[in-house]
C-alpha cells in the first residue's frame, strides 16, 4: 500500500504518546524420540528426507497414531505454566496448501487445547536497585506437528519469490511442535521490548528443566513469533497488531518490539492504519518489512481431527507427571540466591553474564558458592569476551572447574598456576590434573626443596632477615618474594611466610 | 473342473485345499481363467496381477506340501477394492490423480490378506475415492451388473461385488463409508457386511471419510464373508481409531445361523415412499420368514434417520474436503502443468482440475463450504449434532430389539447412465445404509429374493449393535439358510445376462426366487 515506509519515531518519544500491547508465540520443538504421529526419529540434522515413512510423508492411506510421549511432554510444560490440563481434549485439522505440508493440513488443536489459563512470572533486570515483577499471562499450551522445511534455490532473498526452484526435506514433517501462546501482556510501557525478551528467556529455562526440548534458537527448536499493537495512552482500546516473525534470537526479541514500536508509532502520527500482517524481522538492519497480509484472513477449515481420538489424560496420570516435575528455574534461583547469601545485584550480575547455571554446576560439584563466582565471573568472563564465545561455550566444565578450585583451597595450586590450568584445559590438554601433571605446575610443597630456597632468600637479604628478626613482620613480604621468584612462582605463598618467619624467630 | 472350482464357496475352496484335493494353484488359475473369460465384459477389475497370484499360490502349496498348516483362508483368492495400499500393484482409488501410483507400503488389510495366504487376485473397480453408488464415477469406466449388464453394479465397491458375482472371485474386500458394500452387494446378490466401525483397521485405505470409511467382506455366502472378516480384523496399533477390544467371533456365529428368540425391529422410517415395490415385498417375506424361525418383530422407530443422508452429506465431503488436500502433485501422482512457467500453487490447481472427476470436485466444494469460517457451525456442526442423535436412536433401539431389520437400498439395480445427472437420486441408493455408518455399528446385506417387477436382487439389511458384529451374521446366517432351502437353490444361482452359467440355469428357478 505505502510505498516509501515513514521515518521511525524515537523511542522515548514513541512511548509519551501509545502504550504498547504484546503478544508472544513460541514454538518449542519436542526432544521426544520419534515424530509425533510415527516412529521416524526426531533427531536434528539428517541427510533430508532420510527420517521420513508413509505417515510423515502423509502418502495416501497412511494414518497418524499420537505420541503419548510428546502428550506427557506438553503437559509437563502446562503444569509448569500453572496451567489447567484439560480432562478431554481433540486434535483439530489446520487446512492449507503449501509443498511443505505433506498432507496440505497440519495436525494441531484449536478450540480445545491440552492446557489452559497459565501464567509465568518474569523479573526484569532494569538494572535498578530493586528487580521489577511481571506476571505474563499464558492463555494456551497445545501440541501440534511441524511441517517439512523449504530451501529456495537461487533469487536473491532465498525466500520463494525469484527462486529458480525449491527443494522440500520432509525430516522435520512430524516432529512434534508446543505452541504457548501468552494473554495480552499490557501496561509495560517502555520495558515491553524487555519484557518480551525476558519472557522468552525464561520459558527457554523452565522448557529446558523440564528436559522435553533443548530450545536451541538457532537451531529452531525454539522459534517465537512477536505480536505487537500500540494504543494512544491511556485507551482502553487495543491498538491493530502485526505479528513479527524470523525473531531468531532473545536480542532480537527485544529488538523487534521495539523496532515494531518505533514504526507503529510514525504509522500512527501520520494519522494512518496499522496493517493488520505478519511481517519479518532483519537480523542485520534491525528493522521489520511487511510480509503476509493478514487482511484477507485464510480460512483454516479447521475441525476435529477424525484419524484420532480424543485425548482424555487420566487425573491420576497428570497428577503423577506433576508430582515428577522439578524444582522450576524461578524457584531454584531464589533458593539458591538464599544459600549463596547473594544480593539482587550479584545475583542480576550472575544472570547477565549467563554464568547462573555454571555456577550452580560448578557449587554442587564442590566449590564454594564464592570461589566459583570468582572464577567463572573473573577469569572465565574475561576469556570468553575475548574469543567472541558464550561463556557456556567456552570448553570447560563446571566440575572442572570445581577442581581447580579444590586444587587452589587445598594449597596444591595458587591463583597464578591456577590460571595456567585453565589456559590448558581450555587448549584441550585435558583435565585440570591433566594440565597439572603434563606442565609440572604442582605448587613446590616438598619442605627440604622450600626449606633450601627460604635459606638462599635469607642469606642473600641479611638485612631483611635482621628487621624480621628484630620484629618486622611485615618486611617478611621481600623474602617470600624473593622464594617465589626461585621456585618459579610454584610455591605455596603462605606456606613459605610460615617457614621464613619460623627460621627467623 | 476350473467352473466347479470358480463355482465353490470359499469355506468348500477351503475344505479341498486343506485335504489337498485342489491345490492353490489350481484354484488360482481357475480364477485367472474366469476373469480371462467374462471381465471384458464385466469389468470388475483395474489390475489383475496373475503372477503375483500365481507365485502366491504356490507358496501356499509349498508349505501345505511341507506339512504347515497357513491357515483356513490359505490359497483361497480374493478381490481387493483399488482403495487400499498394495506394493506388488498400482493403486488408484478409481482416480486419475493417483496416476497409476505404486505404493511403498501395504495396507493393514492387504498384509492380513497375505498373511492369512489368501490369493490376491487384483484390485477391483470402483466410483472414484468412493464416491458414489455405481461405478460410473470411476475414472476408468464402469462395471457392469453380471444379472443384466445394461445395470450398474452399485457403489462405490462395485467392482469387488461384481467380480463375487461373475464368479471372477469367491471373495472381495470393499470399504463401506455410506452403504458402499452393503448396496452393491444387495444389487448384485451377495452377502456384504459393514462391520463396527474401527473393527477393521483402516491404516493403507486411501481416506475418502475417516470417521466413516470402513473395509469389508464380500462374498457369495454369510459364511465366506465371516471367514474373510475374521482374518483381515482385529486391532491394528497403526490405525488410533482400531478397536482394542477382541474381535467379535463371526465365523462361530455364521455356523450358529439361528433367530429363535431374537428380537427384531423393523425400522418405520426405512420404508415407504420412494421404495420400488417389488423391494418392499421382498422385505416384508423376509422379515415374515424370520418370524417364521422363532424371531420376534416389532416395528422400532428411529425419528431421527431422516436426517442422516443430509447429515452424512454434510460430514463426508467435509471430510473428503480435508483427505484430498495431499493430492497436490507434489510429491506422487499426477503432474499438470510443471514446465518452469507455473508456480506450485498453479500445478497443484491445474493438476486437480485435470485429475479430479465431477462428483470428486463436487464433494471437495460441498465440504470446503461446510467446513468454511462462518459457515461451520449451521452445516459440519449441526451434522454432528445430528449423528448424536442418529447413535441415541440406534441405542434406544437396541435397548428393545436385538438387531434392525431394513432393505439395503430403496431399489433394485439400476440402468447405467440413469442417474448420472442428478446426484440427489444417486444419494438416495444409500438412504437405509448410511445410518449405520455415522453410528459406527455393524450391517450386513444378504440376498433375500428377486424383486418381481425386474427380476432383479433385493437385499436385505440386518444392522447390529457396535461390536456385535456376529449378532448380525447369526441373523444373516440364518435368513440365507431358510432362503437357500425355499428357493432350492442360491440366489447368485439365478444369475442372468452373463454366460453360459445364467443360460442354462431355467426361467423357473430365477423365478423360484421371487415366490
Amino acid at each position: 500500500m505505502t510505498a516509501e515506509p515513514l521515518p521511525l519515531i524515537p523511542y522515548a518519544e514513541a512511548l509519551e504518546r501509545y502504550g504498547p500491547t504484546i503478544g508472544l508465540e513460541t514454538h518449542v520443538e519436542l526432544g521426544t524420540r520419534t515424530k509425533l504421529f510415527c516412529g521416524c526419529p526426531a533427531q536434528f540434522g539428517g541427510e533430508p528426507n532420510t527420517q521420513v515413512c508413509p505417515v510423515c510423508l502423509g502418502l495416501p492411506g497412511s494414518l497418524p497414531v499420537p505420541s503419548r510421549t510428546a502428550i506427557e511432554y506438553t503437559i509437563r510444560i502446562g503444569l509448569a505454566l500453572n496451567c489447567s490440563i484439560a480432562s478431554w481434549c481433540r486434535f483439530a485439522r489446520k487446512n492449507y496448501f503449501y509443498p511443505d505440508m505433506p498432507k496440505d493440513y497440519q495436525i494441531s488443536q484449536y478450540d480445545e487445547p491440552l492446557c489452559t489459563d497459565g501464567w509465568l512470572d518474569v523479573t526484569l533486570d532494569e538494572g535498578e536497585a530493586e528487580p521489577r515483577h511481571v506476571r505474563v499471562g499464558i492463555e494456551r499450551v497445545h501440541l501440534e506437528e511441524d511441517t517439512g522445511k523449504s530451501l529456495h534455490v537461487g533469487g536473491a532473498t532465498g525466500r520463494i519469490q525469484g527462486a529458480d526452484y525449491s527443494l522440500v526435506d520432509y525430516n522435520r514433517a512430524g516432529i512434534p511442535l508446543v505452541e504457548i501462546v501468552t494473554k495480552p501482556i499490557t501496561g509495560t510501557g517502555a520495558a515491553a521490548p524487555v519484557v518480551a525478551r525476558t519472557y522468552v528467556a525464561e520459558l527457554r529455562e523452565v522448557v529446558r528443566s523440564l528436559g522435553v526440548s533443548d530450545v536451541r534458537m538457532e537451531e529452531g527448536s525454539l522459534r517465537c513469533d512477536v505480536n505487537t499493537s500500540l494504543a494512544p495512552r491511556g485507551s482502553a482500546v487495543l491498538g491493530t497488531r502485526t505479528e513479527t516473525k524470523n525473531v531468531n534470537s532473545l536480542r532480537s526479541v527485544e529488538r523487534a518490539v521495539r523496532s515494531e514500536i518505533e514504526r507503529q508509532a510514525a504509522v500512527l502520527d501520520a494519522r494512518g492504519k496499522v496493517a493488520l500482517e505478519t511481517r519479518h524481522f532483519h537480523e542485520d538492519t534491525g528493522i521489520t518489512t511487511p510480509g503476509r497480509s493478514k487482511e484477507e484472513a485464510e480460512d483454516y477449515r479447521y475441525f476435529p481431527e477424525p484419524d484420532l481420538v480424543p485425548i482424555a489424560p487420566p487425573s491420576e496420570w497428570v497428577q503423577q507427571i506433576r508430582r515428577s516435575l522439578p524444582e522450576l528455574p524461578s524457584a531454584r534461583r531464589e533458593r539458591l540466591q538464599a544459600e549463596w547469601h547473594l544480593s539482587d545485584a550479584d545475583m542480576a550480575a550472575l544472570r547477565n553474564a549467563d554464568a547462573f547455571d555454571l555456577v550452580a554446576g560448578t557449587v554442587a560439584a564442590g566449590a564454594s558458592p564464592a570461589d566459583a563466582r570468582k572464577w567463572w565471573l573473573g577469569e572465565l568472563s574475561r576469556r570468553a569476551n575475548e574469543t567472541g564465545t558464550a561463556l557456556s561455550a567456552l570448553p570447560i566444565t563446571p566440575d572442572q572447574v570445581a577442581r581447580v578450585a579444590d586444587l587452589v583451597s587445598s594449597g596444591a595450586l595458587n591463583d597464578r598456576l591456577a590460571r595456567q590450568v585453565i589456559d590448558g584445559v581450555l587448549a584441550g590438554q585435558g583435565t585440570p590434573d591433566d594440565v597439572v601433571k603434563a606442565r609440572g605446575l604442582a605448587v613446590v610443597s616438598d619442605d627440604s626443596a622450600l626449606q633450601a630456597a627460604v635459606d638462599e632468600a635469607i642469606a642473600a637479604n641479611p638485612d631483611v632477615a635482621e628487621k624480621i628478626r628484630s620484629g618486622k613482620v611485615s618486611a617478611a613480604g621481600v623474602l617470600v618474594g624473593a622464594v617465589m621468584k626461585a621456585t618459579r612462582g610454584q610455591a605455596d605463598a603462605a606456606k613459605v611466610r610460615d617457614l621464613i618467619l619460623e627460621r627467623l624467630s | 473342473m476350473s467352473d466347479e472350482l470358480t463355482t465353490m464357496t470359499a469355506a468348500d475352496l477351503s475344505a479341498a485345499l486343506v485335504s489337498k484335493d485342489v491345490s492353490a494353484a489350481e484354484v488360482t488359475q481357475a480364477h485367472l481363467d474366469r476373469i480371462a473369460e467374462v471381465d471384458e465384459r464385466v469389468h470388475a477389475f483395474l489390475h489383475v496381477a496373475a503372477d503375483q497370484a500365481l507365485a502366491a499360490a504356490r507358496s501356499v502349496d509349498e508349505r501345505r506340501a511341507a506339512g504347515d498348516d497357513p491357515g483356513p483362508l490359505a490359497g483361497v483368492p480374493v478381490a481387493l477394492k483399488d482403495v487400499f495400499t498394495t506394493t506388488d500393484m498400482p493403486t488408484t482409488a478409481g482416480s486419475k490423480i493417483l496416476n497409476l501410483w505404486q505404493p511403498p507400503y501395504d495396507a493393514t488389510v492387504t498384509s492380513r490378506l497375505r498373511r492369512a495366504g489368501a490369493i490376491i487376485l487384483g484390485k477391483t473397480n470402483m466410483d472414484e475415492f468412493a464416491m458414489g453408488s455405481s461405478t460410473e464415477n470411476s475414472a476408468f469406466g464402469p462395471t457392469r451388473n453380471p444379472w443384466d449388464l445394461s445395470r450398474v453394479p452399485g457403489g462405490s465397491s462395485g467392482g469387488s461385488a461384481a467380480s463375487v458375482a461373475a464368479f471372477e472371485a469367491p471373495l472381495a474386500i470393499g470399504t463401506d463409508t455410506g452403504g458402499s458394500i452393503r448396496q452393491p452387494a444387495a444389487v448384485c446378490g451377495i452377502t456384504g457386511m459393514k462391520p463396527t466401525y474401527g473393527g477393521n483397521s483402516r491404516y493403507g485405505l486411501i481416506a475418502f471419510a475417516s470417521s466413516l470409511d470402513t473395509p469389508g467382506p464380500l462374498a457369495r455366502t454369510v459364511l465366506d464373508a465371516a471367514l474373510l472378516q475374521e482374518a483381515i480384523s482385529g486391532h491394528d496399533p497403526m490405525d488410533a481409531t482400531s478397536i482394542s477390544d477382541a474381535a467379535p467371533p463371526v465365523v462361530a456365529a455364521a455356523r450358529q445361523a439361528d433367530v429363535a428368540g431374537l428380537r427384531i425391529g423393523v425400522v418405520t422410517e426405512l420404508s415407504g415412499e420412494g421404495y420400488q415395490p417389488g423391494v418392499l415385498s421382498r422385505f416384508s417375506q423376509a422379515v415374515e420368514l424370520l418370524e417364521s424361525l422363532g424371531a420376534k418383530v416389532t416395528e422400532v422407530s428411529c425419528p431421527h434417520f431422516r436426517y442422516a443422508l443430509p447429515a452424512y452429506y454434510l460430514i463426508a465431503p467435509s471430510e473428503c474436503s480435508s483427505n484430498l488436500a495431499r493430492f497436490d502433485a507434489m510429491r506422487y501422482g499426477l503432474r499438470v502443468g510443471d514446465d518452469g512457467t507455473h508456480s506450485a500453487e498453479e500445478v497443484m490447481s491445474l493438476t486437480r482440475e485435470v485429475g479430479f472427476g465431477a462428483e470428486v470436485k463436487r464433494r471437495i466444494m460441498l465440504g470446503t463450504y461446510a467446513l468454511s469460517s462462518g459457515y461451520y457451525d449451521a452445516y459440519y456442526g449441526k451434522a454432528q449434532q445430528v449423528r448424536t442423535l442418529i447413535t441415541r436412536d440406534f441405542e434406544a433401539a437396541f435397548g428393545q430389539v436385538d438387531v434392525l431389520v431394513s432393505p439395503t437400498t430403496p431399489t433394485t439395480a439400476f440402468p447405467i447412465g440413469e442417474r448420472t445427472d442428478d446426484p440427489m437420486s444417486m444419494y438416495l441408493a444409500d438412504l437405509c445404509t448410511i445410518p449405520s455408518n455415522l453410528a459406527g455399528n455393524a450391517a450386513i446385506s444378504v440376498p433375500c429374493g428377486l424383486a418381481p417387477e425386474d427380476g432383479l436382487p433385493v437385499g436385505l439389511q440386518i444392522m447390529a449393535p457396535v461390536l456385535a458384529d456376529d449378532r448380525a451374521y447369526r441373523v444373516a446366517a440364518a435368513a440365507e439358510a431358510a432362503f437357500t432351502e425355499r428357493w432350492g437353490h442360491p440366489l447368485l444361482a439365478g444369475a442372468h445376462g452373463l454366460d453360459h452359467r445364467s443360460e442354462t440355469s431355467t426361467t423357473s428357478e430365477t423365478k423360484g426366487a421371487g415366490r
